[in-house]
């Protein structure tokens, strides 16, 4: 199956009785496993794992980096990402062993410091939320989408209102939200957008009633566009006794500028991955602390970090919560790196992160307008979505253009996304990026623009300069091989 | 007042402005009504310089006692193992670290393939056909089993053994509630399932029984005997979870007819971490592949014929489908999963089978110890790296005499089982010497003894 061009796997590098690694010799007497153990439990044949030494794993691994791409490699404006720079002081603070190797089950007196982070984390985040209280538990945000619902059920639940089993989202709304309600046992219901990308007040009236259960709002919204009649929304969802969900996905767009508390909302996730500087990790791992209003503060997902005189204690004694939703206390190693983001940045500083990641975002969706279509006009939050319905005639398809994108140096912009955007461009540039950057990514948007009038099969053959060229994807989900079996 | 990471100048500003044709900034935020507007500034803390606020963390930090700083015994489901200095190494590579999703595979492949590798050193170690990119943790992967048995099965009864960890068994009570499954929770007796009250529980409306390898006790669960009660119930499914660094040295599940695998390999490579993030994984037979939460990494070729990978069987996910997705998990612990998939090949075939021998005799070692020092060894199953002892007297106050002696102390199994008050859970891995074990020993000897 390997051709000689092909880049090899660990498997294929392995050579029996190689070893990388460096343990202990036996410093105790040697029990016969043989009694100790029905010989049926004893693996026989061991793991089929790879043989290598050490400086082979490391040009291994060094050489996979190398075939891959992330923010420090060049702009990243995966729109819906917020893929903004990743402080280096993150990762020195986390790896102090001080928060690196505690254990969560070790006495909380001899881990007071760790425990006075998350506490004031959780306090910092009440803040910049507006919200009554934080729980710091989920580990990503679709996690945290479905404690907080969970919690609205909770709610409902306990007021006699078992009927109330339809959460209302946008039809521009995030995958996870849908798929969220359906895990906490609810059924979703689409509301439209109206011509300006906002959600359709008329629609939303029409679908509101004794079996609405919440609306799951982003705001901005995935087109970055800002729902302006937020109040409304709010008090339409609220007197049908429903109530809001803030999916934080772009809380970048808005700190220091207001807050969901202040709209209205009832329960926030937030993306400490996307807005507190995560990193991403390839993937993960994220953290999606959720806040909420009073009301709902009893159903928090337990345990919660509290100060009792001087002593940040975690409280499991809350019979009304819904329960835990991951071992443990949340995914502290980024929650640690968000609170060092937080606390680089200040009140001032935070402000101007949701101001410079706007002012570029609008910069770069007029320059881009001249050649694209832009089916919003309004001014952008902190990300926008083009069109490329116009080059689609020419027979360039969006998807061309995000593939001839990598040729000049830059990861793509989400596309396809939303749904309701046409051969959709989701453009998302961070405040972390300096306006070279952008003009240099517009100019190049702008040249395959021209390409795809003038010379279309250049943009719809691309990338030429990428190790491998566009994958058989159909064939990969057709006869799946997920995982190496020697030959 | 200026910032390090915004490189935005006044000129910028000025000309940036001036292109879109407004004013200033505030007419990019004229559409939020001035009822939501926020009138002062955040009232959180002021900014620190990096130096302050190395030194405001390193204090804090400093104050925590550590794995590092006291010998740790305790275990019930995170560990203290060696990890390869290359580990950290790799994972901090910014081209792993500052990546997202490896949604364009042409320039993602090195996340890619190090994910396929992951993918395929778990199906390898759990016996099974195929695992997906990674979960949360251990946890909430096992929860994701359960749910899934029901949606697999039609059926909506979840079995769990009582000794399966007690916080993944609050998870899975909490999955389970979202899509109203019933859990029934099967008592343990002698620190393994009751395979009588399973026997009895086990009936057409079971979706799934849920079981740990080695469980939450340490003991070794007979998966032979339960798989022959499941066939009673052939559409009923076997879910097991696993430290996957025991199955170094036991028999995998899948040779056990394990439908599904799952755990945690914080084991390989990841720091406790004050309990995350680690990483889940989950392996399956092939017949579930279509219905697995997450991501999976499949091979393929690109237009000249290069083996390549990319992120496959994505009708599955809540990007495509959306309310009908069979999970909603989006982003996943890919860059512990490459911790773990370094780990892994760091240790390879040969040292991961060591590493787990080791934990084994040092275990073995540990109880004959205790045993010869007069304490009450509970539980007499074979077992991995952690035993049950039973002490007279306070344990929280033998919790404190033995951090003064330098060790942090086991797991107080009174926490979440009445009936095991004065019970700890004693943990033991490569990382203990035999002076260390020794010195322990007789610590919690002599208080037994007073």
């Amino acid at each position: 199956m390997q051709n000689n061009t092909d880049f090899p796997l660990l498997f294929e590098l392995s050579q029996t009785g190689r070893t990388g690694y460096s343990l202990p010799p036996l410093d105790v007497p040697e029990t016969d496993t043989a009694e100790a153990f029905d010989s049926a439990y004893i693996r026989t044949e061991p793991a089929a794992l790879p043989e290598l030494s050490e400086l082979q794993i490391i040009r291994h691994y060094t050489a996979l980096s190398r075939r891959n791409y992330g923010v420090d490699s060049g702009f990243y404006p995966l729109g819906s990402c917020t893929m903004k720079y990743n402080p280096k002081i993150n990762e020195d603070i986390i790896r102090m062993d001080g928060f690196s190797h505690i254990h969560p089950y070790q006495d909380p007196k001899t881990a007071q410091g760790a425990l006075e982070v998350m506490f004031d984390l959780q306090e910092q985040l009440k803040e910049i939320t507006g919200m009554h209280d934080v729980s710091l538990q989920p580990a990503a945000g679709a996690h945290g989408e479905w404690a907080g619902l969970m919690m609205i059920r909770a709610l409902h639940e306990k007021n006699g209102e078992t009927q109330r089993t339809k959460v209302i989202v946008p039809d521009t709304a995030h995958g996870t939200n849908p798929a969220s309600a359906t895990v906490a046992g609810f059924e979703a219901v689409t509301v439209k957008s109206n011509e300006q990308g906002l959600v359709d007040l008329d629609d939303l009236r029409r679908l509101v009633g004794e079996d609405t259960a919440a609306l799951m709002l982003t705001n901005p919204n995935t087109l970055g566009l800002f729902e302006k009649d937020i109040l409304e929304m709010a008090e339409i969802v609220h007197e049908a006794g429903g109530k809001l969900y803030y999916d934080g996905a772009n809380l970048n767009a808005i700190m220091g500028y207001t807050r969901p508390g202040d709209m209205g909302f009832d329960v926030v996730h937030l993306n400490l991955h996307k807005t507190f500087t995560g990193p991403h990790g390839g993937g993960g791992p994220g953290s999606g602390p959720v806040g909420v209003s009073e009301e709902l503060a009893a159903f928090l997902p337990k345990p919660v970090v509290r100060k009792l005189d001087g002593i940040v204690i975690l409280d499991e004694d809350r019979p009304e919560s819904i329960g835990r939703v991951k071992p443990y206390y949340g995914n502290f190693g980024i929650n640690v790196r968000a609170y060092t983001y937080i606390r680089t940045m200040g009140p001032e500083g935070l402000k101007r992160v949701s101001e410079y990641a706007v002012l570029n975002a609008n910069y770069m969706m007029r320059r881009l307008s001249e050649v694209f279509e832009l089916p919003y006009t309004q001014h952008c939050k902190h990300e926008f979505v083009l069109s490329g319905r116009k080059q689609k005639k020419l027979g360039v398809r969006t998807l061309d253009i995000a593939k001839r994108l990598l040729d000049f140096g830059y990861h793509p912009p989400t596309i396809y996304f939303p749904l309701n955007v046409e051969e959709a461009l989701m453009i998302e540039p961070t405040e972390t990026e300096a306006k070279e950057t952008l003009d240099s990514f517009i100019d190049t948007m702008l040249e395959i623009a021209k390409d795809a009038e003038e010379n279309p099969e250049i943009v719809q053959e691309a990338p030429y300069t990428t190790i491998v060229s566009r994958m058989d994807e159909t064939t990969a989900a057709r006869k799946p091989i997920l995982r190496y079996i020697p030959e | 007042m200026d910032f390090r990471y915004l490189p935005m100048t006044e000129q910028d500003k000025k000309d940036m402005l001036q292109t879109i044709g407004v004013k200033d900034t505030e007419a990019l935020f004229a559409d939020i009504p001035d009822a939501v507007r926020l009138k002062k500034p955040l009232q959180i803390k002021e900014p620190r310089s990096e130096g302050e606020l190395k030194a405001e963390l390193a204090a804090l930090a400093n104050q925590n006692v550590t794995m590092k700083t006291h010998a740790s015994f305790l275990g019930a489901g995170v560990y203290d193992h060696y990890i390869p200095s290359i580990v950290d190494h790799v994972i901090s590579r910014s081209e792993f670290y500052t990546a997202y999703t490896p949604y364009q595979p042409e320039i993602s492949q090195g996340e890619l393939q190090a994910i396929f590798e992951f993918q395929t050193m778990i199906a390898e170690l759990t016996g099974m056909d195929v695992a997906n990119s990674s979960m949360y943790d251990g946890g909430t992967a096992l929860a994701e089993a359960a749910t899934l048995s029901a949606g697999h099965t039609k059926k909506k009864k979840i079995i769990v053994s009582e000794a399966v960890h007690p916080e993944s068994r609050q998870v899975i009570d909490s999955y389970c509630r979202g899509q109203r499954l019933e859990v029934v929770t099967i008592p343990h007796k002698d620190g393994v399932t009751d395979l009588e009250a399973l026997q009895e529980a086990i009936d057409e409306e079971t979706a799934s029984v849920i079981v740990q390898y080695p469980n939450f006790f340490g003991q070794v669960e007979a998966l032979a005997d339960i798989r022959t009660i499941l066939h009673t119930q052939p559409k009923a499914m076997m879910v097991v979870s696993s430290n996957p660094l025991a199955l170094g040295f036991l028999t995998p599940p899948g040779n056990f007819g394990a439908d599904i695998v799952v755990g945690d390999t914080q084991v390989f490579g990841i720091p406790a971490q004050f309990g995350g993030p680690h990483c889940g994984y989950f392996a399956s037979s092939s017949k579930l592949m279509r219905k697995l939460p997450g991501r999976l990494i499949g091979q393929t070729k690109d237009e000249e014929g290069r083996r390549g990978f990319v992120l496959t069987l994505q009708a599955r996910e809540q990007h495509i489908r959306r309310d009908k997705a069979t999970s909603n998990i989006c982003s996943n612990q890919a860059l512990n999963a490459l911790a773990s998939s370094v780990a892994m090949s760091a240790l390879g075939k040969q040292g991961l089978a060591e590493m787990a021998y080791l934990n084994v005799q040092k275990a073995q070692y540990m109880k004959k110890q205790l045993e010869a020092h007069g304490l009450e060894v509970m539980f007499q199953h074979s077992f991995f790296n952690e035993i049950v002892i039973k002490v007279n007297g306070d344990i929280q106050a033998l919790q404190d005499h033995l951090l003064a002696q330098g060790f942090i102390g086991g797991y107080h199994l009174g926490r979440t089982d009445d009936r095991l008050k004065n019970h700890m859970l004693v943990a033991v891995t490569e990382q203990r010497t035999k002076e260390q074990i020794d010195i322990f020993v007789r610590e919690v000897a002599a208080f037994h003894a007073k």
